[in-house]
C-alpha cells in the first residue's frame, strides 16, 4: 500500500502545508479507517438496494410488478423499509438470555463484514485498492467467516425459543458441512496460483478473459467454480438451501425473535454475505478487476476506476444469479442437502484437486 | 519511549487483558454457555497475540480451527445436552486431588517455556515515526510449509494418521449405534 499512501500524503501536503510533520504511519491508519468506513457504507447500501432488487426481480419473474409505490417504480422502497426498521420497537422476549441476545447480531455482522478487509477492489499504482493486503488472504477469509457461525448459534440459543434454536443448529450444521467443499475449491485455486494473497491471485489472471482461472484448465476449473458457487450459496443459507429459515417449518430460523435494528443487522449480514461470496468468486475465478478483453480506456492512475467498474459488474452479476436461483428452484430436504454436500460436491472437488494437480505437475518442470 | 512503542505496548495489553479476562469468565462462570461464548474471546485474543508476534498464518489457523471447529463443537455439545442450565450437572468438580497437581505441572511447564524462549526480534511492525511504511514483515506460510514438508515430514504424517484414525473411530461409533437400534 506504500505508493498509494505516499500519493495521499503528497496530495494532502500540497493542499495544506502544515500537515508536513504528520508521519506516514498516521496516513496509513487514517486511510484504513476511511476505507473501512467506505466499505461498511457500501455493504449497508448494497443490503438496502438488494432487498429492493430482489423483490423487483421476484415480482417480474412471477408476472407481478413488485414494489411500485415509493418513488418511480418503487426505487425508494428500501429507504422506507430502513426507516420502518429503525422506528420499530426493540423487543426482547422474556425467556431470552439478554446479554447474548443483544450481542449476537454484532458478532454475526462483524464476521460477515470482516471478509471485505482482504478483498482487493481494484489496482492503483501497482498495488491493491482495498482495506489491506494480506499474505494469508484466503485463509483469513475462511477464519473470519467462523464468527458468522458463532453469531448464529448465539442468536439461536439466546432467543429462548425451540424453533430459533433448531433453526440456528440447522444453519450451523449446513454451514460447517458446506465449508468443506468451499475449502477444497479454495485449495485448488491456491494450488493454481501458488499464493493465498488475493491481490497476487488477481495479478496472475491478467491479460483477457482467457487467462482467468475459470478458463485455465478446462473443464476442471469451471467445475471448481461451480462447486464454489453452489457451496457458497448453501453457506449463506439462500434458497435452494434455506432449510434453516424454511418459512413453512421454522417460521424464520434463528432470527425469529428479533425486531427493529437488531433484525436489520441480521438482514444486512445476510446480504453482506451474498456480496462477499460473489466478490470472492470474482477475485478467485473471474479475474477480479481485470477487464475481459484486456483493454484500458482511462490513463494510468484513473484506470483504478475502470477496475472498480469491472469488479462490481462481475460481482453484481453473480449476486443477480443467486437471486434468480432463489425464485426458480424449490427447497431441498435436509437429507438431500447433506447428500449433495458430502456425496456429490466433495468427491468432485477432491477429484478436481487431484486432476488439476496432475495437469500442473505435467506442464511445469 | 516514542509514540510507536507506546501504541505497541497499548495493543499488547489490550489483547492480553482480553485473553485473561475472558479466560477468567470461562473458568468461573456458573453458566456453562457463558463459559463457551467467553472462550470465543479468549481464542480471538490469542490469535491477536499471534499477529502481534508476526505469526500471521498461525493466527488465522488458530481462529479457523479453534473458533470455526472446536468451539462450534463445544457449543453443539452444550446446546444438545439435557438440563444443561442445571449448575450441579454442568459444572461438577471432578477429582480435584488429581486435577490440582496436573494444573501445577502444566503451569510449571508453561513458565519454563516462557522463560526459555528468546523473545527478542523485530518489535515494531508499524513504525509511525519513520518515513517508510513498515507493515507486517514477510509471510510465514512458506517457511511453515517447507518445514512441514521437509524437516518435520514424519511427525506431520504421524499426526495425519492419528487424525484419520480418529475420523474412522468417530464414523464407527456413529454407525454401530444406529445398527443396534434397528
Amino acid at each position: 500500500m506504500q505508493n498509494l499512501i505516499l500519493e495521499i500524503q503528497k496530495w494532502a501536503i500540497s493542499q495544506a502545508n502544515f500537515l508536513k510533520p504528520v508521519p506516514l504511519g498516521f496516513w496509513y491508519i487514517l486511510f484504513m479507517f476511511i476505507f473501512g468506513g467506505v466499505v461498511l457504507g457500501m455493504v449497508m447500501f448494497f443490503a438496502g438496494f438488494a432487498s429492493y432488487a430482489e423483490r423487483k426481480i421476484a415480482g417480474h419473474m412471477q408476472s407481478r410488478l413488485g414494489p411500485m409505490r415509493v418513488g418511480p417504480h418503487g426505487i425508494f422502497q428500501f429507504i422506507a423499509d430502513g426507516i420502518k426498521l429503525v422506528l420499530k420497537e426493540d423487543l426482547i422476549p422474556a425467556e431470552a438470555d439478554r446479554l447474548l441476545f443483544k450481542a449476537a447480531p454484532y458478532v454475526l455482522f462483524a464476521g460477515s463484514l470482516a471478509v471485505f478487509a482482504a478483498i482487493p477492489f481494484s489496482q492503483v499504482f501497482g498495488e491493491p485498492l482495498g482495506i489491506t493486503n494480506l499474505n494469508i488472504g484466503l485463509l483469513y477469509i475462511m477464519a473470519v467467516s467462523s464468527f458468522v457461525v458463532i453469531g448464529i448459534l448465539m442468536a439461536g440459543w439466546a432467543s429462548g425459543n425451540k424453533w430459533s434454536l433448531l433453526g440456528g443448529m440447522r444453519s450451523v450444521a449446513q454451514i460447517v458441512s458446506y465449508e468443506v467443499p468451499v475449502a477444497v475449491s479454495f485449495l485448488t485455486v491456491i494450488m493454481i496460483a501458488g499464493t493465498m494473497n488475493m491481490f497476487d491471485i488477481v495479478k496472475m489472471q491478467e491479460g483477457g478473459f482467457w487467462k482467468w482461472i475459470i478458463f485455465k484448465y478446462p473443464p476442471f476449473t469451471l467445475i471448481v467454480f461451480l462447486i464454489y458457487y453452489i457451496a457458497s450459496i448453501a453457506e449463506i443459507n439462500r434458497t435452494p438451501f434455506d432449510i434453516a429459515e424454511a418459512e413453512s417449518e421454522l417460521v424464520a430460523g434463528f432470527h425469529t425473535e428479533y425486531s427493529g435494528m437488531r433484525f436489520s443487522f441480521f438482514f444486512m449480514a445476510e446480504y453482506g454475505n451474498m456480496l462477499a461470496v460473489s466478490a470472492i468468486a470474482t477475485v478467485l475465478f473471474l479475474g477480479g478487476w481485470q477487464s475481459p478483453l484486456h483493454i484500458n480506456i482511462l490513463p494510468a492512475p484513473w484506470f483504478a476506476l475502470e477496475g472498480i467498474f469491472w469488479f462490481f459488474a462481475k460481482t453484481l452479476f453473480l449476486a443477480f444469479v443467486m437471486v434468480w436461483l432463489r425464485w426458480t428452484l424449490p427447497r431441498y430436504r435436509v437429507d438431500q442437502l447433506m447428500q449433495v454436500c458430502w456425496k456429490v460436491l466433495l468427491p468432485v472437488a477432491f477429484a478436481n484437486l487431484i486432476l488439476i494437480g496432475i495437469w500442473i505437475a505435467l506442464t511445469t518442470d | 519511549m516514542n509514540i510507536s512503542e507506546i501504541i505497541y505496548h497499548l495493543i499488547f495489553y489490550v489483547f492480553a487483558m482480553l485473553v485473561i479476562g475472558s479466560a477468567l469468565v470461562v473458568a468461573f462462570s456458573r453458566n456453562i454457555l457463558y463459559s463457551a461464548f467467553a472462550l470465543l474471546l479468549t481464542l480471538f485474543g490469542v490469535a491477536g497475540l499471534y499477529v502481534f508476534l508476526q505469526a500471521d498464518f498461525l493466527a488465522a489457523a488458530q481462529v479457523l480451527i479453534y473458533v470455526g471447529g472446536i468451539l462450534v463443537l463445544i457449543l453443539f455439545g452444550v446446546m444438545l445436552t439435557h438440563q444443561i442450565s442445571n449448575v450441579n450437572l454442568s459444572n461438577p468438580a471432578v477429582k480435584p486431588w488429581l486435577a490440582g497437581p496436573l494444573v501445577l505441572i502444566i503451569l510449571a511447564g508453561l513458565i519454563w517455556i516462557i522463560v526459555k524462549t528468546d523473545w527478542s526480534g523485530p518489535k515494531i511492525w508499524l513504525d509511525l515515526i519513520g518515513s517508510e511504511l513498515k507493515i507486517l514483515p514477510g509471510p510465514t506460510t512458506q517457511q511453515i510449509g517447507q518445514a512441514i514438508m521437509g524437516k518435520y515430514l514424519l511427525p506431520f504424517e504421524v499426526v495425519s494418521v492419528l487424525l484419520l484414525a480418529a475420523l474412522l473411530g468417530a464414523a464407527y461409533l456413529a454407525r454401530s449405534r444406529g445398527k443396534s437400534n434397528q
